[in-house]
């Protein structure tokens, strides 16, 4: 299996994920933002997080208009694999592959700490290896992670089973660190192919780290 | 011609920003203030002579990068 992983000026998971994805056995390939196509032999594209042009105007606003994104909707609009983390959720929303914005924390504080997760649905090629109701221990890194969702567009998250993971505690009760709407920390497309969330399963593969609860989220991606 | 773009979270859209900066007003006791909201503004200079015809490129442009219409609004004012 082949993860392409894109790099933006700003882009600095990009190699944690490589790392992160080796680790799982896949072969890598970065794709620079310049690039106009993405390879058909790549079975997973990654938006790796980072600070794309230094978060101007909004975070992944301006990636948006990268050369290599006519490429990625091309990606998406095939009906491949497409996971954002962090900045690349923004980037996500931005292109509007995911629905939602990413506000500024609540706290306007940039939070970086290990933070739990509850998992809402195991439905979807990401998820699927792991327990419904499965609390694991994943670092945040962000400063814009309030997730915004409009009332009757949230609805529909939950009524077609887009909503992946809420914050919560060691044992599962809702937390809120950023503000975002029902403590949400990420989700997916309608049609369960486009993934996004401001949590680094990349940064959780080893104990040695603090955590590997990222390593059964990964893997998947990669078993598919 | 130049253009000046306010753009502020919607209505509704909680702006933790203008919290924090009201808390501050009135930490200074700076009293009567009801509400505050943090935007910001992108002024551009334009080749565009017409007005009308300049409002109707940046509403384009506004649409398409300068504001996030998920949570943001945006106003546009043309000088000549």
């Amino acid at each position: 299996m082949k993860v392409g992983i894109l790099q933006f000026p700003g882009t600095n998971c990009e190699y944690d994920t490589q790392y992160a994805f080796e680790m799982l056995g896949c072969s890598t390939e970065i794709i620079w933002h310049q690039e106009t196509t993405i390879a058909d032999s790549i079975d997973l594209l990654v938006i790796a997080g980072g600070f794309s042009y230094g978060d101007y105007l909004r975070s992944g606003a301006i990636a948006r208009f990268s050369p290599i994104m006519q490429a990625v909707q091309e990606y998406a609009a095939a009906g491949k694999k497409i996971l954002g983390i962090c900045n690349g959720f923004q980037v996500l929303t931005e292109s509007h592959l995911l629905p939602g914005a990413l506000k500024r924390n609540e706290s306007l504080h940039f939070i970086s700490q290990h933070h739990h997760l509850k998992v809402a649905s195991t439905n979807n090629d990401f998820l699927h290896k792991m327990p419904t109701d499965a609390v694991v221990n994943i670092p945040i890194a962000h400063h814009d992670g309030n997730f915004y969702i409009d009332p009757q567009s949230l609805q529909e998250l939950y009524n077609n089973d887009q909503v992946l993971l809420h914050y919560c505690d060691a044992h599962g009760n809702p937390v809120n660190p950023n503000g975002s709407v029902d403590s949400i920390a990420g989700i997916c497309n309608k049609e369960k192919t486009v993934f996004g969330l401001m949590p680094h399963p990349e940064r959780a593969m080893e104990t040695i780290l603090g955590s590997d609860d990222g390593r059964m989220m990964l893997e998947g991606l990669v078993a598919n | 011609m130049k253009a000046i773009v306010n753009i502020s979270l919607k209505a509704g859209v909680l702006d933790s920003q203008g919290k924090a900066v009201h808390h501050a007003l009135d930490a200074l006791k700076f009293d009567g203030v009801n509400d505050v909201r943090v935007g910001k503004q992108i002024v551009l200079q334009l080749d565009e002579s017409d007005a009308a015809t300049a409002k109707e490129h940046v509403t384009q442009m506004c649409e398409a990068l300068l504001a996030n219409t998920v949570i943001e609004d945006y106003e546009i004012e043309i000088i000549s």
